[in-house]
């Protein structure tokens, strides 16, 4: 019995000096292995009287349990120790880039496009869309412009030989949605349209989006309401906006909308945004609406002058020459 | 239309400053476009005579002159400019002016002669542009006088920006109308009287040209000093309205015209031969024009001509031969009302746009010509003497329009405009505008006056109220009517969701024009169903595009030409083909060169391939969920594309598309490499998406068995596919492909692929025995139809 305990006071100063892993191990084999000093004691126990057996048997499970407790002890210490020299060798520089975070970007004509389309989603207009090889009615005459009318001079269009033609803006697309369909109508239109001007500020494709609001009650009031949440909506913030009376073949009272703009040198100006006005009963009535019993506003807008002001492009053709260069600004 | 402020201000008194008049016009719908002010700051300018020069005896280009300013003593004044001359009359800027351009006179010493004063050009006074010389006034004009007072400045040019349906705004007299309606004021525009008929000189007018010239009215002025100069005072107004005066008669027509807005024109009468005859164009008729130029009128055109030959193009120009010259001393004055149908678009058929067609097509008070031409005669006889004939006077009074009377219901008032306005004030729009009213017990009946015939229906009635009570007195409200709810189709995916998933692939979209060049097409093969257009811009703009791809190519060179070597782009348009209609198919394109990846401290770099932009494709149709509806094929190809890295693209069988490496040849052409590769692909079918059905997940684990095989090169991956898949049926799950390798080891025209089988069943378990089954299976299905070998 003292030959054990001295065993294991002198085992358990090894235990706390041993500072591998490995050595751990084996000292646990020797101690508490099959022919360890433990299992030999308790081997030993068979020889004993029952009533001593007992005894004995109970203080070499105890000897056998403090040298348990303090293998696992020096295990836990001895592994926490491997854990911090391993961190530390495994430190990376976090800096450095990742891979393939790289991302392209959609065009700020698109990005422009898809906000105000989203807008006047949010308000219950359904996008809407037309060719934009237009035959001459849905371009010109459905829409209130007679023939050689200067009105049309307004519009440098763009033909092919056989009377058609590329449509000059999106308002054909109100004639089509009409067509065949009675109100409530709300929709938008966004797309292509093509002039034949091609200088600093013109190009000869360009994009519009057309608005169209037909019902039993809309008013003036309404088209000016819906364009000023419009405005706010688009830029997040309130401007000062006038409506100016204007003149387009398929509306009356027909309007231009300018917003004062502040200009970066500190100056503010009066910047011509939008065009629009009560649809024109003709028209309503080219499309098989009663223009008595219903009426409706529209409006057009240039996205390219709507992107230009929210992203502050102050070239028009950087648009569309695709410079990577231009285009990862919009990423 | 352009005209002078102060000229505006003799035809209506206006309560306003410039800048409120220039405010109020642009909300009236009459919208400034520019304002110049002209001859501000002149203080201490007066008109001044040189009475005497000498040369500088320093300089050679410098004159000492001696001038009469009307102080009493000549001023000695040392001047440069060429056309200093005795006897002229000019600006003198006095010691102590300030000009506009910022100049202040002082009195100084200029090569040690002493000067007191600066004569002036009028570039220098702010007036005009010109700067060739010293502003030469009429001899007559007072010395001593200040100039300001004397040319009737400060002035403004003011330039509106007419709408179409406004031509009554484009004569002073009709715009002084709508001003005063603005402003609650009255026009000042005296009666015209007739002119003493000193003479009988009369010719014949037939009128043969229908309802297209429904009133031709004419006068002979015979005897007019050919030598009479345009006063002062007609010059400036004819200036500040951007006319350029030219000699007194032609000056003068331009004047009425722009004061009443009733075009005029003058024949030399000696050149005229009988009636004027007013009629339609013969076939192959031509006329040299006032500008030289030889027309070609149409048959829809119509003339004014003599017995023996045309004169004029009606409305639009006069002719060469029968113009006013120098030497003309007896005139023929034309003021006619011509039908805005009969002109529209025939001075473009010209390639011309003149002040008389501007007018004419959009529209002329019919009941002008008389007035225009008294006032035309009034100011010819009293600047140019001669004597008048009687008024001749032609016209078919049914075909003159009349001004209509028409409703407008209180109620459909305040329906299209969304507020209520007050009768009186309705009632006062109408009045101020020249517009009769009468009231009912709906509304008013409202005959306009015959310079709007624009005034057709209610709603150009309910315009007026809204623009002279002003757009800003309107409130804003928004719309409360019903709506119906849009559905958006689940099983369609969003073209905005799909450009972001490119975006998110690193591409960037680009947007090109809609038209390319014929030569361009060529030489990537597209030379059928083309859609040209009629009257492009240029050759560059001339076809619109049947692919997506040129414009595409077109863009990665301009960035390659960049130093961007690595560049992926992307765009989403329409792509057009001969049809009736044409066929518009809206298409998706991708083009990418340069790295697979871009460069990178981690990871060897390695130039994109087809596989890559196929890792592309196979994205986006996983997206519709429907993978097992697409196919490629090597075969079928067109010739832009490298005919061994290319494929055709189909769904359900039906070709949608390609991808692969541009054609060597077109590549070399393009001054490219083989690293470029395209994809275009018709849109609508990557849009479609499967609707999710449910099915319970599986219940028994799956097993994986790889295995390798050696197999000829010409075996393609589809085909091994088919034969696993056909030998194992549902069991298969999954076939992956995780290695492919030929050459050392590998027999000389064969590869080796090592690929996965995960293996399971729906109803049970699979043993080892299921699985090792399945495998010899599958080889010996590879065996037998891809002369397979297993690899040891």
């Amino acid at each position: 019995m003292d030959d054990l305990d001295s065993r294991a006071a002198q085992s358990l100063a090894e235990i706390d000096k041993v500072d591998t892993l490995e050595a751990l191990d084996a000292l646990r084999v020797s101690l508490l292995g099959k022919s360890g000093i433990v299992t030999a004691a308790l081997k030993a126990l068979g020889a004993l009287a029952a009533d001593e057996r007992k005894v004995r048997g109970a203080e070499v499970n105890r000897v056998k349990d403090r040298l348990a407790d303090a293998l696992a002890a020096r295990k836990q210490v001895l592994e926490q120790a491997e854990l911090d020299r391993r961190l530390a060798s495994e430190k990376l520089d976090i800096s450095l880039p990742g891979r393939d975070g790289e991302r392209g970007g959609i065009h700020p004509i698109t990005r422009a496009l898809e906000r105000i389309s989203a807008i006047f989603a949010r308000l219950g207009y359904q996008r809407a869309d037309g060719p934009e090889i237009e035959d001459d009615w849905h371009n010109f005459e459905a829409l209130n412009f007679p023939p050689h009318h200067p009105a049309r001079a307004m519009h440098d269009t763009f033909y092919f030989g056989d009377g058609r033609l590329l449509r000059t803006h999106t308002s054909p697309v109100q004639i089509r949605s009409m067509k065949g369909r009675q109100p409530p109508i709300r929709i938008i239109a966004p797309g292509k349209v093509y002039r034949s001007d091609s200088d600093q500020t013109h190009s000869p494709m360009f994009h519009q989006i057309e608005g169209l609001l037909v019902d039993e009650t809309s008013s003036f009031a309404d088209l000016k309401g819906t364009l000023a949440e419009f405005i706010r909506a688009f830029f997040e913030r309130d401007f000062e906006m006038r409506f100016r009376p204007s003149y387009f073949p398929f509306t009356e009272p027909s309007a231009e909308v300018d917003i004062r703009w502040d200009a970066e040198d500190g100056s503010t100006r009066w910047l011509e945004v939008l065009g629009c006005g009560m649809v024109h009963p003709a028209v309503l009535a080219n499309c098989g609406i009663d223009p008595e019993r219903y009426t409706g506003f529209a409006f057009g807008l240039g996205v390219e002058r709507f992107a230009m002001l929210r992203y502050g492009v102050s070239d028009l053709r950087a648009f569309f020459e695709n410079d990577l260069r231009f285009l990862k600004q919009f990423a | 239309m352009k005209f002078s402020e102060n000229w505006l201000r003799e035809l209506v008194e206006i309560k306003a400053d410039r800048a409120a008049l220039a405010h109020a016009l642009t909300m009236a719908g009459l919208e400034v476009e520019e304002l110049t002010v002209l001859g501000e700051g002149l203080a201490g300018v007066v008109v001044a005579e040189i009475v005497g020069t000498e040369k500088h005896p320093e300089a050679d280009r410098l004159q000492v002159c001696k001038v009469d300013a009307g102080q009493g003593e000549l001023l000695q004044i040392v001047c440069g400019a060429p056309n200093a001359r005795i006897g002229i009359k000019v600006p003198l800027a006095t010691v102590g002016a300030n000009l506009p351009g910022g100049i202040a006179i002082k009195a100084a010493r200029l090569r040690g002669a002493e000067s007191f004063g600066m004569l002036c050009s009028a570039k220098e006074l702010g007036i005009d542009a010109d700067a060739s010389g010293l502003l030469e006034l009429p001899l007559d004009a007072p010395v001593g006088q200040s100039l300001a007072d004397y040319l009737g400045l400060p002035d403004a040019s003011i330039e509106l920006k007419l709408t179409p349906n406004r031509p009554d705004c484009l004569g002073l007299v009709g715009l002084a109308h709508d001003v005063a309606a603005l402003f609650g004021s009255a026009v000042k525009v005296p009666e015209q009287a007739a002119a003493a008929v000193t003479s009988a000189a009369r010719r014949g007018i037939r009128l043969e040209a229908g309802k297209d010239a429904p009133r031709y009215l004419g006068r002979i002025v015979e005897g007019i000093d050919p030598a009479a100069r345009t006063p002062l005072w007609l010059a400036e107004r004819l200036r500040r309205s951007g006319l350029r005066p030219i000699g007194a008669v032609v000056d003068i027509t331009n004047y009425v015209m722009l004061e009443l807005g009733q075009p005029l024109h003058a024949f030399d009468n000696d050149t005229l031969q009988g009636d004027i005859v007013v009629r339609h164009a013969h076939a192959g008729e031509t006329l040299k024009l006032l500008d030289g130029s030889e027309a070609k009128p149409g048959e829809d055109f119509v003339l004014i001509a003599d017995e023996h030959k045309a004169l004029a193009v009606a409305g639009v120009m006069g002719g060469f031969d029968s113009r006013v010259t120098e030497a003309t001393r007896n005139i023929f004055l034309e003021s006619a009302h011509f039908a805005p149908a009969a002109i529209m678009g025939r001075a473009r058929k010209l390639g011309l746009h003149t002040d008389a067609s501007h007018r004419f097509e959009r529209g002329v008070d019919p009941e002008l010509p008389r007035r225009a031409l008294e006032r035309a005669t009034e100011l010819l006889l009293s600047i140019a003497g001669g004597n008048a004939g009687p008024v001749l006077v032609a016209e078919n009074l049914v075909d003159l329009p009349k001004p209509a009377t028409v409703t407008l219901r209180r109620a459909r008032l305040k329906r299209v405009l969304g507020v209520d306005v007050a009768d009186a004030e309705v009632a006062r729009i109408f009045t101020a505008l020249g517009m009769r009213v009468d009231i009912d017990a709906e509304g008013w009946q409202i005959t306009a006056p015959s310079s709007r015939f624009d005034v057709e229906r209610e709603e150009d009635l309910i315009e007026e109220v809204a623009r002279i009570s002003g757009y800003d007195n309107i409130p804003t409200h928004s719309p409360a009517g019903a709506l119906a709810l849009a559905i958006e189709p689940e099983a369609r995916i969003n073209e905005l969701a799909l450009r972001e998933q490119l975006a998110a692939r690193g591409y960037y979209e680009a947007v090109n024009l809609s038209f390319v060049a014929a030569e361009l097409l060529v030489r990537w093969g597209f030379t059928e169903q083309l859609v040209p257009l009629a009257n492009p811009l240029s050759a560059d703009l001339a076809i619109m595009r049947p692919s997506l791809l040129p414009g595409l190519i077109e863009a990665l060179r301009h960035n390659r030409a960049r130093q961007q070597e690595r560049v992926r782009l992307f765009e989403v348009a329409r792509v057009f083909a001969a049809g009736d209609p044409p066929v518009e198919t809206p298409s998706l394109a991708i083009v990418a060169c340069g790295n697979a990846r871009g460069e990178q401290w981690g990871e060897p770099s390695r130039q994109l391939d087809f596989h890559d932009l196929k890792g592309d494709l196979d994205a986006l149709i996983a997206w519709g969920g429907e993978p097992q509806r697409w196919s490629v094929h090597a075969d079928g190809l067109p010739g832009w594309l490298h005919p061994g890295r290319g494929a055709r693209v189909a769904r359900d069988g039906e070709t949608v598309g390609y991808l692969g490496a541009l054609h060597p040849q077109l590549a070399k052409a393009l001054d490219l490499g083989a690293d470029v590769h395209v994809l275009e692909l018709a849109l609508e079918p990557l849009l479609a998406r499967r609707l999710p059905l449910a099915r319970p997940v599986p219940r028994f684990p799956a097993v994986r068995r790889d295995i390798a095989m050696d197999l000829p090169e010409e075996i393609s991956w589809s085909q091994i596919e088919q034969a696993v898949r056909g030998s194992l049926g549902a069991r298969l799950q999954e076939l992956r492909l995780f290695d492919r390798y030929s050459g050392k080891g590998v027999e000389a025209g064969r590869k080796s692929l090592a690929m996965g089988l995960i293996l399971q069943d729906a109803s049970r378990t699979l043993t080892d025995d299921d699985a090792d089954c399945c495998v010899r299976e599958a080889i010996a299905a590879l065996e037998q139809t891809c002369k397979a070998k297993l690899r040891g």
